[in-house]
């Protein structure tokens, strides 16, 4: 098979918006490998609307978001290969793929982009006790089902977890005509965005007990119904909590997780907060040449900042491409504490870093009236108030290359602080 | 009239039809599910016991012994999943040594090759993981394990294959002996799609009860010498292939006043799992876990091996062992009720005894009968292509040949959609997810078949002819959509 | 004087919004962050309105459902009568991205169209 300059690993909006930019960047080898039937990715099936305000400016359903991402790819001639199924990438960076037109086939590429997505957790993953029935599903198996397919998998439905997809479902479930009868969260407070809970669930008089899990599941064949108990603060049932729902079907909206099985074929570090690879300010892994952007490197919560990352990333690629790499050059960690469950990326390199790095996080637990503080060795370098910092979103900051100058510089640390 | 009937087509009613096939007989297997191996049959350790538990002179031991020996060969005649990995029975530093060499006596006398007792010292080096406690271990080295989903399945289309009949989703209602011959009265049923299948009434002059959990029930049909099984339901964790190497042998506890341990193993497949609990329930239909059960498998794993990764589980189930109040196997005629064949009471080790429980009832039943030799018995069978195994040369001309060997559907189990219609259009071919989960695994992987599985039901629709009401998960009213958007 | 506190669904930042409201006025609109709060809190008090997006029926096409919105926002108590609306509608592939599907649904005077391209089977 042809050598590629770049290939990338996935043609979702990652995939696409890395693959724009490396051309943009000069880049003219392109090869996309999706294992789905068309381009986009999860997107196809995102078909709310709540997409593009950032990138676009404007309000866009999941598929029009992809469909201009799309163009953009089709305008540049870039090539790609759908129903295609990479089964490793080698630390040398030859990728083996297969489809059912070229079989499988080895690719050698200069630099390779990580960007597979992730996948929800499971039902077995979630270790929910009870029967096995039909009508337990992962939220986005039945947005699949009823955005792609047309098909209703449930009449009468009980959701576990409120992250947006669980949310989106709740809505969609009911303008389809079903009933969702509640919305169980473990964690004291929502893992969606608040204007979720709004219009998907309070529009429809949907009740969304926090501080909730099923305890068991009824049915042999069909579930027939579910039980959800209060948890305490240890996140364990209560006993005598326990409230039985009539139903015959459970969705679970319950964390996404990071595929990364091809990543650790490669070699790639992978960092155990986020399940994703740990890279530096250009968005590389641990192995030389191999970049990786959107899900597959931490859980996004808005698909604009995928694009926005992935970008970054097809023209850091590019960059790695067209002038190598400098081995032996100074490298600054970046450490969240203090409330920051992780930063991506999680080293810079002061010489090497564009004018400014945008360093993404999460929070670990909901911090009100807080501030997010970033320190070189303890020294406050900047400081942003917000009145509510959440777990379900992404927060930022932006690293100035000016400010990293000094070669003595040991660590940067960002953590949330209380604020009077 | 059918020469036999055999009620129950899990793991044994299964070998038990595929050496009556041996024979010219027209026999027919019952089963109440959607399809074969789905009661006990699926929801066990999946070890082949090198046969040292039961006690000498007992059919556990008896058939465990003569079953472990034929499963390599079968394995390759029948082509399903084996694996010869060892066996370790751990002795903690609290716990008896003499019961361990107790063990090893019983085993030599049971007729179990190479069995011996190994030190700290060499545990450490061929089972880094063990607990520290562990002193001292009987090291089995004809332990193995294999897949039971298609050993059984196996066994069910080599015996279709040659001629047995099989009825699934057909309950037994009523045996009755009516003069020379028994008449079974099946139950009427609704399918997933709510229409009324009657039920009938079939003649056989033998019927072979391998049904499980109910053998008591059908055997109390028919002979006063009762039997009373009780469910006894094992729950299980399975872990996520990156640490299916946690451990490489099955490492059993030495069982003590508390009961049997649980037992940490790899999978043929290359999982690890984790399990049973033992919990004696009242209903012969209840394979639910519990909250209690699935956690109990953490300190009841570290017993014996440590940082078992249980964070890393992808399923739990449950299963039922059939526990009959004799505490051993229960096969042959019954005494009262000629050409009543019971193959009940089993329970661990049945996987393992299956294959020579087969032999020993299906030659019993074939002399009483008076039947001939099947001189067109063909015993081969191949199964389900596995394209990772081949060369790269193999499969690309695979692939040329039939491209649908190039299309993954299972991402996490890397299946084909080659395999999948493969299992679907074979004989007894699978009619719900979990038939064709169980004989390809897609849906199996740690995405729990998120991924796959509307594709999946596609391909059953195309490939089995079924319309999207009608495909399940795991067969009767478990369907996966109920309509179209707006018209539920 | 009425006041109330709403979550702006105008972008996912959800800020929280305080309106107070005077004989069915809005008076003043706070703790928005940008003009869309504003223009969101000062409908949401009186004629609150939402996008729909939904599927609609086709024929012919790759896939059996095409994606769907509402081209703006219609009034928050249609939503149902719109999905009533939209499950009588089957539409014959190619479609494009755009194509109207139905105009003006439930007299609301906004068309539904497509959100995707959906090419012939």
């Amino acid at each position: 098979m042809k050598h590629y300059d770049l290939v990338i690993v996935g043609g979702g909006p990652a995939g696409l918006a890395a693959a724009v930019a490396a051309r943009d960047n000069g880049i003219d080898d392109i090869l996309i490998l999706e294992r789905d039937n068309k381009l986009g990715g999860i997107l196809n099936q995102c078909i709310h609307n709540g997409f593009g305000l950032h990138t676009f400016k404007e309000e866009l359903t999941g598929p029009e978001y992809a469909s201009r991402f799309i163009q953009q790819v089709l305008e540049r001639g870039i090539d790609y290969k759908m129903n295609t199924m990479v089964m490793d990438i080698s630390p040398e960076k030859v990728v083996t793929a297969m489809n059912a037109t070229d079989g499988m086939f080895t690719i050698p590429a200069k630099a390779v982009i990580l960007a597979m997505g992730c996948r929800e957790r499971s039902r077995g993953a979630l270790n929910i006790p009870g029967y096995r029935p039909a009508g337990i599903f992962s939220a986005g198996t039945a947005q699949r089902l009823v955005n792609m397919e047309g098909q209703m998998p449930g009449k009468k439905v009980v959701i576990l977890g409120s992250g947006d997809i669980g949310l989106i479902m709740a809505r969609r479930m009911t303008l389809e005509g079903a009933k969702v009868e509640v919305v169980a969260e473990l964690m004291p407070y929502s893992g969606g965005l608040k204007r979720n809970i709004v219009q998907c669930l309070q529009d429809f008089d949907i009740p969304l007990k926090l501080s909730h899990t099923v305890v068991n599941i009824e049915g042999k064949e069909r579930v027939e119904a579910v039980t959800i108990a209060k948890v305490g603060p240890d996140r364990r049932p209560i006993p005598g909590t326990e409230e039985r729902y009539e139903c015959d079907t459970l969705l679970l909206s319950c964390g996404l997780i990071p595929e990364n099985e091809l990543s650790k074929g490669s070699g790639v570090t992978l960092n155990p907060v986020t399940s994703g690879p740990v890279v530096n300010d250009a968005l590389e892994t641990s192995v030389e040449g191999i970049f990786a952007c959107g899900n597959v490197l931490h859980v996004h919560d808005l698909v604009d900042f995928v694009s926005q990352e992935a970008a970054n990333a097809g023209a850091y690629a590019a960059r790695y491409i067209r002038q190598g790499e400098k081995t032996d050059v100074r490298t600054v960690p970046v450490r969240g504490i203090d409330g920051v469950r992780y930063t991506v990326p999680s080293t810079i390199r002061p010489e090497e870093m564009q004018d400014t790095v945008t360093v993404r996080f999460r929070v670990g637990d909901v911090y009100r009236d807080s501030a997010v503080v970033t320190c070189i060795d303890g020294r406050e370098i900047s400081r942003r108030r917000k009145k509510v910092f959440a777990p379900g979103e992404m927060e930022q900051v932006i690293l100035k290359k000016e400010d990293l100058a000094d070669a003595k510089i040991g660590e940067i640390t960002i953590r949330i602080e209380k604020e009077a | 009239m059918y020469d036999v009937a055999i009620i129950g087509a899990g793991v044994v009613g299964s070998a038990i039809a595929r050496e009556l096939a041996r024979y010219r007989v027209k026999a027919c297997v019952i089963e109440r599910e959607e399809d074969v191996c789905s009661g006990t049959s699926k929801a066990n350790s999946a070890i082949v016991h090198a046969g040292f538990d039961a006690h000498p002179g007992s059919l556990k031991a008896k058939y465990n012994v003569e079953g472990s020996k034929m499963m390599e060969k079968l394995s390759e005649e029948l082509d399903f999943p084996y694996k010869k990995n060892g066996s370790l029975v751990v002795c903690t530093k609290d716990q008896d040594r003499n019961s361990l060499e107790g063990l090893l006596l019983q085993g030599r006398e049971n007729g179990v090759e190479g069995l011996r007792i190994l030190e700290k010292e060499e545990l450490e080096t061929m089972e880094p993981n063990l607990s520290e406690d562990v002193t001292c271990a009987l090291y089995a080295p004809t332990g193995a394990i294999c897949c039971p989903f298609q050993m059984t399945i196996a066994f069910a289309e080599n015996a279709a294959d040659n001629g047995i009949s099989f009825f699934m989703n057909t309950e037994v209602d009523q045996v009755e002996r009516v003069g020379d011959h028994y008449e079974i009265k099946t139950k009427a049923k609704e399918n997933s799609t709510g229409s009324q299948i009657a039920g009938e009434v079939l003649q056989a002059r033998a019927v072979v009860n391998a049904a499980g959990v109910y053998a008591d029930v059908i055997n109390n049909m028919v002979s006063e010498r009762k039997l009373h099984i009780t469910p006894r339901r094992g729950q299980y964790e399975l872990l996520d292939k990156a640490v299916g190497d946690h451990v490489s042998h099955t490492v059993f506890q030495l069982p003590t006043k508390m009961g049997k341990g649980v037992l940490v193993t790899p999978t043929v497949h290359g999982n690890l799992l984790v399990g049973p609990t033992a919990e004696d329930v009242d209903d012969k239909e209840g394979t639910n876990t519990t909250g209690e059960g699935l956690e109990s498998l953490g300190a009841m794993s570290a017993r014996s091996v440590r940082n078992v990764p249980l964070r890393q589980v992808i399923t739990s189930f449950a299963g039922l062992r059939a526990h009959e109040d004799g505490n051993d196997f229960v096969i042959g005629e019954a005494e009262d009720a000629k050409n009543f064949y019971n193959a009940a009471g089993i329970e661990s080790p049945g996987l393992s005894s299956a294959p020579a429980i087969g032999v020993a009832l299906a030659t019993e039943i074939g002399e009483k009968l008076g039947l001939e030799k099947n001189p067109s018995f063909e015993g081969k069978r191949k199964g389900i292509l596995n394209p990772s195994a081949l060369s790269l040369e193999e499969r690309n001309a695979l692939i040329r040949k039939q491209p649908a060997y190039g299309q993954i559907i299972c991402r996490c189990e890397n299946v084909t959609e080659g395999e999948i219609v493969d299992a679907i259009t074979r004989t007894l071919g699978a009619r719900s997810l979990d038939g064709v989960k169980r004989r390809t695994r897609a849906g199996m992987g740690r995405c729990q078949a998120g991924f796959c599985s509307p594709r999946v039901m596609e391909l059953l629709e195309k490939h089995a002819g079924l319309s999207p009401y009608e495909v399940t998960k795991n067969g009767g009213k478990g369907v996966l959509v109920y309509g179209q958007n707006k018209e539920i | 004087m009425e006041e109330r506190q709403l979550t702006c669904i105008g972008c996912p930042m959800g800020c929280q919004v305080t309106v107070t409201i005077d004989q069915g006025e809005v008076k003043t609109v706070t703790g928005n962050t940008c003009k869309r709060g504003e223009i969101y809190a000062r409908k949401e008090v009186v004629d609150p309105t939402r996008i729909v997006t939904s599927t609609v029926r086709v024929t012919g096409g790759t896939e059996p459902v095409v994606s769907c919105k509402t081209a703006s926002d219609i009034p928050k108590g249609k939503i149902f009568d719109c999905c009533r609306e939209l499950a009588k509608v089957e539409v014959a592939a190619p479609i494009k991205i755009g194509d109207v599907l139905l105009e003006n649904v439930c007299g609301t005077g906004v068309d539904i169209v497509a959100t995707r391209d959906l090419p012939v089977a």
